[in-house]
């Protein structure tokens, strides 16, 4: 009750952000720019607005995620909002879950409103609504709340620019860590393989999350893969939320 | 009388600078606030005193001692369910309005609607604000923050208010006002605890106080205990004799347009000056006896720790 509280004037507060809108505009710029990228290319034009457009979602989400979810939590301590808070009869863990479920929630509407402008343009191009199209955006939202947790353990004890950097470093590691496995093969067996099997057991796997292009070209996916990636959003998603409340619950305010 | 508040032997230190260095800014902190009493937390800036109330808040963890509200430890939730705190300097979300921002914290008790409505409204004539109901609260001026921050702090209907610098950056006339409305809450039976660095006019109202310098209680107790009856000296204005006459008799202040301001201690001094007066036939326009106050006490403790 208290969580959905805090949740709904955190999204008040988030709405407000002009960091918001600025993001949306460069994604909505990104997204109609691919259209003239398309008109450059030979072949199949459709393709290359799909596959620019979904990857603007997927950075722009990520960059509204991060930069305003490592300031939530900071703002509320630096402008002392947070003892008035602090004082009432809550928890804080209903106050950093409030947080976190504004935020998903000014995310939501956030990616609905570039899906939108995405699909139109598609439907410029192809002259067919293409709504499987959210199939891969939905996992792009699960990636932005796997995210928006990090973004908010990090600013549970550290400055919104440090926090950013370390989020930003958690995005790019995260898609890259797959390549890991390639240095693995080629490792020979022994204390270095076992050593980079454990670090990439540990490092996020944010391709999980990547269906991008699967649909654009059209290819099947294992429907395995329906079950799992969204089990794993939930977990890691989890242990990061409840890393944060742990840090959270034992720091002064001062 | 119950204890609504009790901290025992309360300590805490930051560290701070490159080399983490830790100083101690509560050095061993005990007092208790009786029921339906309003208790003034004394001291100068940095004695310790915003520190104190964020122990006792949770907001800051103590290295030691305990710290009991209404008889619960005060880290429970259920402890700060008949709480109510206005912050130093209040700074509030400045997107709501002053009738949003109350509804916000009416919602964080689970307040249904309509009542929520009924309570804001009450709130904001308390303390004067019904004009600015709809206005963000980033227009207020300071004053406005301030009894907003009173209103959030009741929202709750509170038995037991702390008040950190509730008039804190208030002209004479708004800190009557809340002067005034801290009064009527303790006719209410609430109890309250407050905080100042300044004693002028507010000392009066306090039951009972403690006098916070470099993080130890100096001295604690009723105020009618702390401060002496005895009369500290008397200020005379007179006219109509030659200055140099009352020079042995007591310290002269000033001499202006004939009329003498002078500070006598003790009472044959006083008799003497009126004496004096009366066979040079003069006048005698102010006799003022001064009594010892707790500004005195404190600018004393202040200055000798
Ligand atoms: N976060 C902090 N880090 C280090 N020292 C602090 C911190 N906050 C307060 N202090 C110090 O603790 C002392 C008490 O501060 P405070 O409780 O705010 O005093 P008061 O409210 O009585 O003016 C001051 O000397 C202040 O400098
Ligand atoms: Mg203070």
């Amino acid at each position: 009750m208290t969580i959905a509280v805090i949740a709904r004037n955190t999204f008040k507060e988030a709405v407000r952000d002009r960091v918001l809108y600025l993001l949306l505009f460069f994604a909505a710029l990104a997204i109609v720019l691919s259209r003239v990228l398309a008109l450059l290319t030979v072949g199949d034009r459709a393709k290359v607005v799909k596959d620019v457009g979904l990857a603007s979602i997927s950075l722009f989400g990520a960059l509204m995620a991060i930069l305003i979810g490592t300031g939530l939590v900071y703002k509320e301590i630096d402008k002392r909002t947070i003892f008035t808070l602090i004082s009432k009869p809550i928890r804080r863990s209903e106050f950093l879950l409030g947080k976190y479920f504004g935020l998903l929630l000014t995310l939501a509407v956030m990616t609905a409103a570039m899906s939108a402008i995405f699909l139109v343009l598609v439907f410029a191009h192809t002259l067919a609504w293409e709504f499987r199209l959210l199939i891969p955006i939905l996992f792009i939202f699960l990636e932005l709340g796997l995210l928006t947790a990090v973004a908010i353990l990090f600013s549970s004890f550290s400055t919104p620019i440090l926090s950013s950097l370390y989020a930003l470093s958690f995005f790019l590691i995260g898609h890259f860590s797959w390549s890991l496995e390639t240095l693995i093969q080629k490792t020979p067996p022994g204390w270095g393989r076992t050593a980079l099997r454990a670090v990439y057991a540990v490092l996020p796997d944010l391709e999980n999350f990547n269906l991008k292009t699967e649909f654009v070209h059209g290819l099947t996916v294992p429907s395995s893969f329906y079950v799992y990636a969204p089990l794993y959003a939930l977990v890691y998603t989890g242990f990061v939320l409840a890393l944060a409340v742990l840090v959270f619950r034992r720091r002064d305010f001062i | 009388m119950a204890d609504i508040l009790e901290l025992r032997d309360v300590r805490k230190a930051f560290r701070q600078g490159f080399l983490l260095r830790s100083r101690e800014v509560l050095k061993g902190i005990s007092f208790s606030v009786g029921e339906g009493e309003i208790f003034g937390y004394l001291g100068p800036n940095g004695a310790g005193k915003t520190s104190t109330i964020k122990c006792v808040l949770g907001l800051l963890f103590p290295d030691g001692g305990t710290i009991r509200i209404g008889g619960r430890p005060h880290l429970e939730t259920r402890a700060k369910a008949g709480l109510g705190f206005l912050p130093e300097n209040p700074y509030f979300y400045d997107y709501l309005t002053a009738a949003e921002f109350l509804d916000f914290y009416a919602q964080l008790f689970g307040l249904p609607k309509s009542e929520r409505r009924e309570r804001a409204a009450r709130l904001l004539g308390l303390v004067g604000m019904e004009k600015a109901a709809g206005l963000q609260l980033r227009k207020f001026s300071r004053g406005m923050l301030q009894r907003i921050g009173l209103a959030q702090a009741l929202v709750n209907d509170p038995s037991f208010l702390i008040l950190d610098e509730p008039l804190g950056g208030l002209d004479p006339l708004g800190r009557k006002e809340i002067r005034d409305i801290i009064l009527t809450l303790k006719e209410d039976g609430k109890t309250v605890l407050f905080t100042s660095h300044i004693l002028q006019d507010i000392e009066m109202i306090c039951d009972r106080v403690a006098i916070l310098i470099g993080g130890r209680i100096h001295r604690q107790g009723r105020l009618a205990d702390l401060v002496s009856e005895n009369i500290l000296f008397t200020e005379l204005t007179v006219s109509g004799i030659d200055p140099a006459e009352v020079a042995g008799l007591g310290r002269s202040l000033s001499a202006q347009g004939g009329r003498i301001l002078l500070k006598v201690f003790d009472d044959v001094g006083l008799e003497s000056v009126l004496d004096l007066v009366r066979e040079r036939k003069g006048t005698i326009h102010a006799l003022i006896p001064r009594v010892q106050t707790l500004e005195d006490i404190f600018v004393e403790a202040v200055k000798n720790p």
